[in-house]
């Protein structure tokens, strides 16, 4: 994307003509280009971030079936299905919310982030509820873990729940808190779209955050199968 | 070489030779190419220095048939390495048949070595000449490895898991051994020697009782005393599998799953029963986590694998309606 | 911006505004957007951290003299190593031409104002210094005795050492070298100046561009490895340590996922400088640019594929070996066009030996020996008796030091009078270049055949006969050290004495060479358009239209 020397020739002057260009872009086209890129780049390395923990997953799940089958069946999958839903409704509002901003209509995006995060907190007050409820069970790794459990009338030996529970809690762990960070990101936006900073010709910042929820929304759809419903018929 | 000052280590192994000439190999290659590229930079930086303070350079067309000629030739001599090592490395890592099995057990700071005769040493293997020998080893705790530079042997030695060495010493002679993956603070010091003996010298010194310590109870004496053999029985299969003619063979699983019965299988069953349950047992033998020493475990395989299947061949199974 | 009717109205004489006079005071270095100034910050963070671990290399090489372990005690020893490995690998090789040299000119060689995010790039440098600084609190505090490469279940279950937080101090500055290649690759695709296609693009540009790939797709997963350790570590998950029902292996393969991809991030930046240097000293095109572009991203591809190279007799599978040291040999192709056509630049060149092309001429011979001892590792009958010695020492040494130090250091001299606007005595700077080539090799040639004969790594004490080898390399290492420090003294003089230099002090050919020294605070007074091509001596290969001196 050169631009001509005749456009170099009529450069923005930025500040009080071009309200929230910087001042190192030569355009809004390229303003905004660099941040969809910049945010896809920052996406590609969270895919390899949360990889780690799916490779780890997959070696032990293919050692301990057994081990996790029972496990996994200690997991309420009734409130996992229910975050599902949650969370994939608040990538809905979110997505409104993004086109809410690029047709410039403010107060409707704000809405749509107060719904996104709404939903979002609803999430992470069932996840509390959970983490709360594998406390109580002695499920969480550590001095106090117990497990007594079994797969097709076998015991499954305690090590084996261990690991399953130690990738549940990282996992899930990892993922509430890039939510927590995507409420943080929402209140933001929420803040600086009241102030009607976001225009259809700026509006990266709104488009960019709409994507890293779609992303944290994606991880947990891989989440909630491999982990609720092992096993289950 | 000097005594005091070697450059290069002793070959005492029937693989050392073959490693050295690999290396030497690759090391022909290195210092060819090193010493062409060294000589042809300082020829051309001579050759065509600046003459005047403004003088430029003169550009060349690029060339691809030569970037492929001087992709392609180095490509295809590393291929002939690739292949030369690969041939060595599975030569030093496939035991002959005939190889006699020891034990080498490594732990913080120390290596346990057990002789088959049930012979055992601290820190030092003594072994006959000419004679091919593996080395079956474990860690007590974390990931040593066991390094003899002479016999150009090494592998990493590793906890929860058997890993193997081999070689045939060719030379008699005293000989470093090594801990080679850094294991804590006196990994420096988990050092010995492995004595290489005439075979006659080798047969007076077991006899002798080899070095200080105890033979090892025998696999057999540990299978009674343990109390293995109240459920194993060779006349009944009511609470346990036969372990006649099982090491080695497929066994199927509660599971539906089949697994081999390896060295690694039948350490978990005694460590961890639970972890694979066989087709028409119950779950009721214990775990004899901590009561028997990663050598004792391996005089017990030693024994279920000399329990050889009765003539006829196939292993028996439990008897139909006995679920126990 | 303050400085725009400076510029506009400034002749061009010592009273010109550049980067250094345009603010002055320590916020506005500390809250600075300008890269170039960031680029100067990384470098003295970085200046900081490898004299820690310089220390601890000289007390490691101190106590080597001598066979017994009499220097320090055996857990020091531990700790000295690990510290060395730590603070030189993750706080030094791998910023240190991209987070300096990289910040500094990749705006200026594309024709560019700034990088795309300039307050992600000051955010780097603080994440950088935020790892750094709790790293060398743990360090403060006794530091970390498991090895750089923290393997389980030593690291989670036996050291009574700060894994964790160590662990935590390179997890966040894993972040800096992240958000700097995010940065650089935004910054090449969306902001390259009118004219500027990729294949004009300078070869600096193209090595960073792969090394950036690296550094957004490896430097997650060792993140992640280090979260897992912590893990491990505090709760016993059990995913490392088999007494729980762990495979310690996957620790390896996880490790090594990152951290065999991370020498190529070492690597790639300090080779692009080689091809500035002898493009600009040789005074022409680099040779076949087109195959040295791409043999860089080839690298970067490649060298995904090699990890378990590092661990052919760690318990992988035969056939797992069989793979990986045939993509080793294949990865090394890529390296060996670029320094085949290094060598080809020099025919029909104008070639001059000032003291950045003696640090290139270097990089090519130490390097080379260095990439073919790396193929000797990567030949499995070979590595199964030397993995683990000296002679992985030596040659990580002669590809990290020989190779990306020197290439760093060129490069240093080669754009010093960009940067400071200052020339640096030449007497000095080739004594300090010529010391540093005979210490190197001094220090680290003995080291090969230490190897073979057998001299496991990380050992405090050794049998008697590996002495003489030892006294030569630790004597090397004395003289390593003098050629390190002298360019402390020189450049320090250079910046208040040395001679001002004018825009283009080599008559070199680059977007970077045609504005002043230092330059301006946006880089350019006009910004250029491009109209020729890469390295074209001899042709203009940029116009800057005339048109009224703009800075918005």
């Amino acid at each position: 994307m050169a631009s001509t020397p005749e456009t170099v020739a009529a450069a923005p002057a930025h500040g009080a003509e071009h309200p929230g260009l910087a001042h190192h872009f030569e355009s809004y086209e390229q303003q905004r280009e660099s941040a969809s890129l910049g945010m896809w780049i920052f996406i590609a390395q969270e895919i390899m971030f949360f990889g780690g923990l799916f490779i780890a997953y997959a070696v032990y799940r293919h050692m301990y079936p057994d081990g996790f089958a029972a496990a996994s069946a200690e997991l309420d999958v009734k409130l996992g299905t229910f975050n599902t839903v949650v969370l994939i409704g608040s990538s809905l509002t979110m997505a409104l919310a993004v086109r809410a901003a690029q047709l410039g209509r403010s107060k409707a995006s704000a809405w749509f982030l107060i719904a996104t995060m709404a939903l979002g907190t609803t999430f992470l007050g069932v996840k509390g509820i959970e983490y709360h409820h594998k406390y109580v069970e002695h499920h969480i790794p550590g001095p106090s873990f117990q497990f007594t459990g079994e797969h097709h009338g076998q015991p499954v030996p305690a090590n084996q729940a261990r690991i399953f529970f130690g990738l549940y809690f990282g996992m899930t762990g990892l993922h509430a808190l890039h939510m927590v960070i995507g409420l943080g990101l929402l209140l933001w936006l929420l803040y600086h779209t009241r102030k009607g900073r976001f225009t259809p010709d700026n509006y990266n910042y709104v488009e960019g955050v709409g994507l890293y929820w779609h992303f944290v929304d994606i991880v947990w759809i891989f989440l909630f199968p491999l982990l609720y419903l092992i096993g289950r018929h | 070489m000097w005594q005091n000052f070697p450059l290069f280590p002793d070959q005492a192994s029937t693989i050392a030779p073959k490693v050295d000439a690999i290396f030497f190999f690759g090391l022909g290659v290195a210092a060819f190419f090193s010493l062409l590229i060294a000589v042809l930079v300082i020829a051309l930086a001579v050759r065509y220095r600046r003459r005047r303070p403004d003088q430029i350079g003169e550009d060349e067309a690029p060339h691809d048939a030569l970037e492929i000629v001087w992709s392609v030739i180095p490509l295809l001599i590393l291929l002939v390495m690739f292949g030369w090592g690969a041939r060595v490395y599975f030569q030093a890592t496939r035991p002959p048949a005939n190889a006699v099995e020891y034990y080498g057990i490594g732990k913080q700071w120390m290596w346990k070595f057990q002789h088959p005769s049930g012979v055992r040493e601290i820190n030092e293997l003594h072994v006959p000449l000419g004679k091919p020998i593996k080395v079956k080893l474990t860690s007590e705790d974390v990931i040593h490895d066991f390094f003899v530079p002479a016999f150009r042997v090494k592998y990493d030695v590793i906890p929860g898991r058997y890993t193997t060495v081999w070689f045939q010493a060719t030379k008699v002679g005293t000989y470093h051994l090594f801990c080679d993956e850094y294991c804590g603070a006196e990994h420096s010091r988990m050092v010995g020697s492995i004595v290489v003996m005439d075979p006659k010298d080798y047969e007076q010194w077991l006899t002798r009782g080899g070095g200080a310590a105890a033979p090892a109870a025998s696999g057999e004496e540990l299978f009674s005393s343990l109390a293995c053999s109240t459920c194993h029985r060779t006349d009944s299969t009511v609470r346990a599998p036969l372990l006649v003619g099982l090491y080695g063979s497929q066994v199927q699983l509660a599971d539906g799953s089949t697994v081999k019965a390896d060295d690694d299988y039948v350490r978990e069953s005694i460590l961890n029963p639970q972890a694979k349950v066989v087709n028409g047992f119950q779950p009721i033998m214990p775990s004899y986590k901590g009561q028997v020493s990663e050598e004792q475990i391996l005089q017990l395989i030693n024994y279920i694998k000399s329990l050889a299947a009765p003539a006829g061949g196939a292993t028996p199974t439990p008897a139909p309606g006995k679920k126990g | 911006m303050s400085s725009e009717a400076a510029v506009a109205e400034a002749p061009h004489n010592t009273h010109r505004v550049h980067y250094l006079n345009a603010n002055y005071g320590v916020r506005s270095w500390l809250l600075t957007k300008d890269h170039k100034r960031i680029g100067i910050l990384y470098a003295i963070s970085m200046t900081f951290f490898f004299a820690i671990g310089g220390i601890m290399a000289a007390l490691i090489r101190l106590e080597l003299a001598t066979p017994a372990g009499d220097l320090v005690q055996p857990d020091t020893y531990n700790r000295l190593f690990t510290m060395h490995g730590i603070m030189m690998v993750f706080f030094f090789l791998i910023p240190s031409v991209p987070a300096t040299l990289g910040n500094f000119l990749i705006p200026l060689m594309i024709g560019a104002k700034d990088l795309a995010f300039p307050k992600l790039n000051l955010a780097s440098w603080y994440i950088f210094n935020i790892g750094g600084a709790i790293t060398l609190y743990a360090l403060l505090h006794g530091g970390v005795d498991t090895g750089w490469t923290f393997y389980a279940p030593y690291s989670t279950s036996f050291s009574n050492t700060w894994v964790v937080v160590t662990g935590v101090g390179i997890f966040i500055t894993g972040f800096a070298s992240i958000l700097t290649g995010l940065n650089f690759i935004v910054t090449i695709h969306r902001m390259r100046a009118p004219g500027m296609t990729w294949f004009r693009m300078p070869l600096f540009v193209w090595s960073h561009y792969a090394t950036s790939l690296i550094m957004i797709l490896g430097t997650p997963v060792v993140a992640i490895t280090i979260l897992m350790l912590a893990g491990e570590r505090l709760f016993h998950i059990g995913i490392f340590d088999p007494a729980y029902g762990g495979d310690p292996v996957l620790f390896q393969h996880l490790f090594w996922f990152y951290s065999h991809p991370a020498v190529y991030i070492m690597i790639l930046p300090s080779m692009g400088v080689v091809s500035e240097l002898v493009a600009a000293f040789a005074r022409k095109r680099v040779f076949g640019y087109g195959f040295v572009a791409f043999s860089s991203l080839a690298i970067a591809v490649l060298g995904f594929l090699v990890w378990a190279h590092h661990m052919f007799i760690a318990g992988v599978s035969v056939y797992a070996a069989l793979v990986f040291s045939i993509l080793t040999m294949l990865v090394a192709v890529p390296s060996a066009i670029k320094v085949f056509n290094w060598t080809a630049t020099l025919y029909k060149g104008s070639v001059s030996w000032e003291t950045p092309m003696l640090y290139a001429l270097g990089f090519i011979g130490l390097f080379t020996i260095g990439g073919l001892t790396g193929v000797m590792l990567g030949t499995l009958g070979i590595d199964l008796h030397v993995t683990d010695t000296y002679f992985v020492v030596a040659h990580f040494h002669y590809v990290m030091v020989g190779g990306v130090i020197m290439g760093y250091l060129g490069g240093l001299h080669y754009w010093w009078p960009k940067i400071t606007g200052r020339m640096y005595p030449v007497f000095w700077s080739k004594l300090a270049a010529l010391i540093v080539f005979i210490g190197f090799n001094l220090t680290f040639f003995p080291q090969f055949l230490l190897g073979y004969l057998g001299m496991p790594r990380r050992y405090h004490a050794y049998p008697p006969e590996f002495q003489v080898l030892n006294v030569m390399s630790s004597a090397g290492a004395t003289v390593l050290a003098v050629g390190y420090i002298l360019p402390l003294f020189y450049f320090a003089w250079s910046m208040r004495y040395g001679k001002p230099a004018g825009e283009n002090p080599w008559g070199a050919v680059g977007l970077e060479w045609e504005t002043s020294s230092p330059p301006p605070p946006e880089n350019f007074e006009v910004m250029p358009v491009v109209v020729g091509e890469a390295y074209d001596y001899g042709k203009k290969a940029y116009s800057f239209p005339k048109q009224e001196a703009k800075l918005g």
